[in-house]
């Protein structure tokens, strides 16, 4: 893989180009390392509400000017908070990229936070908040990723409580800004069909006048495992009965992680690296697929993995066949694991599994934008060498490794469980 | 970097698309890109739900899923681990008048790919337990579709437009329905309704047209089908305007969705592409057009609030959706009806015209980014007759529309007091 070429200009801004030819565009990300791993108590959801008010407006970009601007040129924008990042692109034709990189440096340090739009946005953000809330689903995933963490922050919902949605005020959203959207703390990642010289020259001229100051640590504690086993008991209408396991797993800086993807993708089927385009193959002939969708206890079956900076979950996501009963479909996924730790693993099911993850990787190729995505949000949590060496990495796992990570995480005692029924009258954490 | 001329020359054409007839009738399509060691495969065949009786609805997806679990020479299981090893992926799925296909892989597994569809189109056997785990999964699917605010106000939408349509009528059909299918009538229909005969294939990623089409020919080159059916014809849709208003109770939502709209233009018809220029600007243009900023940025009621065109072959719909607080509805339709109503009664600004040409133009290049994006351009090129220079001929035709015909076809389709409007929440 051709290696991206990584500066970092005075002001603490690092800056990552890959070079790509094929189409006549250019993808532009702006990443902060913020989002709800740096939130406070009483304060969840205001790294996304900055983002919101990130569109807003600037005096120089005023909203509607924003939004005309980038549409006008054929570009597409968003942004996204995850938790331990926000970020925003521009995906535009190549020769129109300088609104983009002037847009990004403007609204770096200059957007306004009127009031008044504080005041739209946060019914706005209540609204996206409601509509997912719609779903069952996502309801349990929130309980049941808030029960693993006793106080890291990753126990919040990124949008945020509904509380504290209602008590947020402007000068608080302001402050956030404020103190993360400052060069050092920032990463931006481009790629397309530029030439790199010139692509600096234009990042330094738009960028390197704004200042930086001294970032204090967020002193997150990591929690390295959830200490004992949890069950989340939810209820509402429908027919259908859900259920969420989650285990702790590994940072994406933690060795174990390469191993753990293996894990993963013996358990319930490879992954897709790719945010955008590229998809993933079908998981039918997974282990644990095979163990409760092929003999009828579930409907569907899904393996999540993150990568994050301090360990996070994975969680095991099962649509359960109608009248099948959840602790049957657990005992299932417990003797797999059980089977997994204690028999031997083929060496050509890890080659299988890195087979495919050069798939996904080959499919992410396709689009700039993806690979755009890829430069900024490795440098985010590790570094664009975590990316380039990633189907290396996968290839030195050897099965004892996937042994060991499966005894080390996937633990009976160390979990939540989460089921969402239908049948309950109201939720009851046990 | 290259100047405008040079990037529509970049585009998908006549000269980078190559495309040749099968003596069997099916037509494939290639185009090469080496940026990727990837290829995707994309296509359909001329069958759908117009096919299916009301009583047993939803058997032509039915039996386009049931497709691949198991074939005269391989399980269900080994046809998956066939696939899941190379890391490919293959999948069918039914509409109304096309059954579909889309699959990816690897170039050194294109071979693989083809065979599996080879044999899921040509020799499904249906296997009787493997129906009955895919009918629990596509229950299951409906079960939650019950429980879906945004799909129960969209089917009701197009039942109320589309009354004894196959356009009103939900491809998945019902629990009840579904349940009346027996596997006698999954063979029925595969052997009724599938045939090569005006079949499409396309083919884009890291190998040469000439390889491409011998693959194709390798795998599919030698079916034929003589008791194939064709489908029926469409039955043309009156554009009518009427009112119709409906609530859709559905306990424990924190959310409403909304649908209001009417008919719109048919993908072949000229006023296609003027009704989408101007549903650029009424709902789309950067943050969701007029409707977005009545709806969201002025009045902060929703999260997302837009139109859509979906236009087919006989007829089409112009849809308005909104997601909102369940105390706003009413509000919101308000909102949403001066907008129309705006929209209906006077030009577009030249401003607005200016910018959403733009955008639509712009928008091409990054529409082909991967080789699926390109896949199905060159299938939306096949089926509705566009040429294959479309893409390159995009440009010049949304630039040449004007601001009046942008009003007289919205005046056609758009008419703020007749609207159907389906809200659908607690």
């Amino acid at each position: 893989m051709d290696n991206p070429t990584k500066i970092r200009l005075e002001n603490g801004l690092s800056v990552l180009l890959k070079e790509i030819h094929s189409a006549p565009i250019i993808s532009f990300w702006t990443w902060y390392r913020v989002g709800s791993r740096y939130e406070k108590p009483g304060f969840t959801g205001i790294s996304h509400w900055v983002e919101h008010m990130q569109f807003k407006g600037t005096e120089k970009y005023p909203s509607t000017v924003l939004d005309r601007l980038i549409a006008r040129e054929g570009g597409v924008w968003n942004a996204f908070t995850h938790v331990d990042w926000t970020t925003y692109f521009e995906t535009m034709p190549a020769n129109k990229i300088d609104l983009a990189i002037d847009l990004e440096a403007d609204r770096m340090v200059n957007s306004l936070f009127s009031p008044a739009d504080v005041e739209s946005e946060r019914t706005v953000i209540i609204t996206e908040k409601e509509g997912k809330d719609n779903e069952p689903f996502l309801r349990l995933n929130n309980a049941v990723n808030e029960a693993a963490f006793i106080s890291h922050p990753y126990r919040n919902e990124v949008i945020g409580s509904l509380e504290d949605l209602q008590r947020i005020q402007r000068d608080d959203l302001y402050h956030h800004y404020r103190k993360y959207y400052q060069p050092a703390n920032a990463i931006i990642s481009i790629a397309g069909d530029f030439n790199t010289s010139e692509m600096i020259e234009k990042i330094q001229n738009k960028f390197i006048s704004i200042s930086s100051e001294f970032l204090p640590d967020p002193e997150v504690q990591p929690e390295h495992e959830i200490k004992e086993k949890k069950e989340i008991l939810l209820s509402g209408p429908g027919d259908t009965i859900f259920i969420q396991i989650a285990y702790r797993s590994p940072s994406a800086s933690d060795p174990d992680f390469f191993g753990f993807t293996i894990l993963d993708s013996l358990l319930s089927g490879p992954a897709s690296l790719n945010m955008f385009g590229g998809g993933g193959t079908s998981n039918k002939t997974s282990r644990l697929y095979k163990k409760l969708v092929d003999k009828r206890f579930a409907v569907s079956l899904a393996g999540g993995l993150q990568a994050t900076l301090d360990p996070h979950l994975y969680d095991l996501s099962i649509t359960l066949h109608q009248g099948q009963d959840p602790e049957i479909v657990i005992k299932t996924i417990d003797r797999e694991i059980e089977r997994l730790t204690e028999k031997r693993i083929l060496k050509s099911e890890i080659q299988r599994a890195v087979k495919q993850a050069r798939a996904m990787f080959a499919y992410g190729l396709e689009n700039i934008t993806n690979q755009a995505f890829w430069l900024g949000y490795s440098e985010s949590f590790a570094n664009y060498d975590w990316y380039s060496n990633y189907l290396d990495r996968l290839n030195e796992i050897k099965p004892q490794d996937v042994q060991r990570v499966a005894e080390k995480y996937l633990h009976p005692e160390k979990r939540v469980i989460g089921i969402y029924h239908p049948d309950f009258s109201e939720s009851k954490p046990s | 970097m290259i100047n405008n001329q040079n990037m529509w020359n970049h585009l998908p054409g006549e000269d980078s698309i190559k495309r040749v007839v099968l003596p069997n009738g099916i037509i494939v399509l290639t185009k090469s890109d080496f940026n990727s060691p990837s290829v995707v495969i994309s296509g359909y065949l001329n069958s759908g739900s117009i096919h299916d009786q009301q009583e047993k609805l939803g058997l032509s997806l039915f039996t386009s899923y049931a497709l691949m679990r198991g074939s005269v020479f391989h399980r269900y299981r080994r046809i998956y681990n066939d696939l899941e090893t190379a890391g490919a992926t293959l999948g069918f799925s039914s509409s109304i008048q096309s059954t579909s296909f889309g699959g990816k892989s690897l170039v050194e597994d294109l071979p693989l790919l083809l065979k599996t569809l080879s044999e899921a189109i040509r020799w499904p056997i249906f296997p009787p337990i493997q129906l009955k785990i895919l009918l629990s999964q596509i229950i299951t699917g409906l079960q939650i579709r019950e429980q879906d605010t945004s799909e129960r106000a969209s089917l009701k939408f197009d039942e109320v437009l589309f009354p004894d349509h196959p356009y009103g009528r939900s491809e998945e059909g019902s629990i009840e329905t579904l349940k009346r299918i027996r596997r006698s009538d999954l063979i029925k229909f595969h052997q009724q309704f599938y045939g090569p005969s005006g079949m499409v294939i396309t083919i884009v990623g890291a190998i040469e047209h000439q390889k491409a089409v011998d693959l194709v020919y390798h795998a599919l080159g030698d079916w034929e089908n003589p008791v194939w059916v064709s489908p029926p014809k469409i039955p043309e849709v009156t554009n009518r305007k009427f009112s119709y208003r409906e609530h859709i109770p559905i306990s424990g939502k924190f959310q409403t969705d909304i649908i209001m709209g009417s008919y719109g233009p048919r993908r072949t018809s000229k006023e296609f592409l003027i009704a989408s220029l101007g549903n650029n600007i009424l709902g789309q243009f950067g943050m969701m057009g007029r409707i977005g900023e009545a709806v969201r940025e002025k009045s902060g009621l929703a999260y997302y609030a837009s139109t859509a065109l979906n236009a087919w072959q006989s007829a089409g719909t112009w849809e308005i959706t909104a997601g909102v607080n369940p105390i706003n509805i009413e509000k919101t339709i308000e909102i949403i009806r001066n907008e129309i109503s705006r929209f209906v009664s006077e030009s577009v600004s030249n401003q607005e015209l200016d910018d959403s040409k733009s955008n639509l133009i712009g928008l091409i290049p990054l529409s082909i980014e991967s080789n699926a994006g390109v896949a199905n351009a060159i299938i939306r090129m096949e089926r509705y007759k566009l040429g294959l220079n479309y893409l390159r001929e995009y440009p010049g035709i949304i630039s040449g529309i004007s601001k009046e015909q942008i009003l007289q076809v919205s005046q056609k389709y758009l008419d703020p007091g007749n609207l159907v409007i389906i809200s659908a929440g607690t």
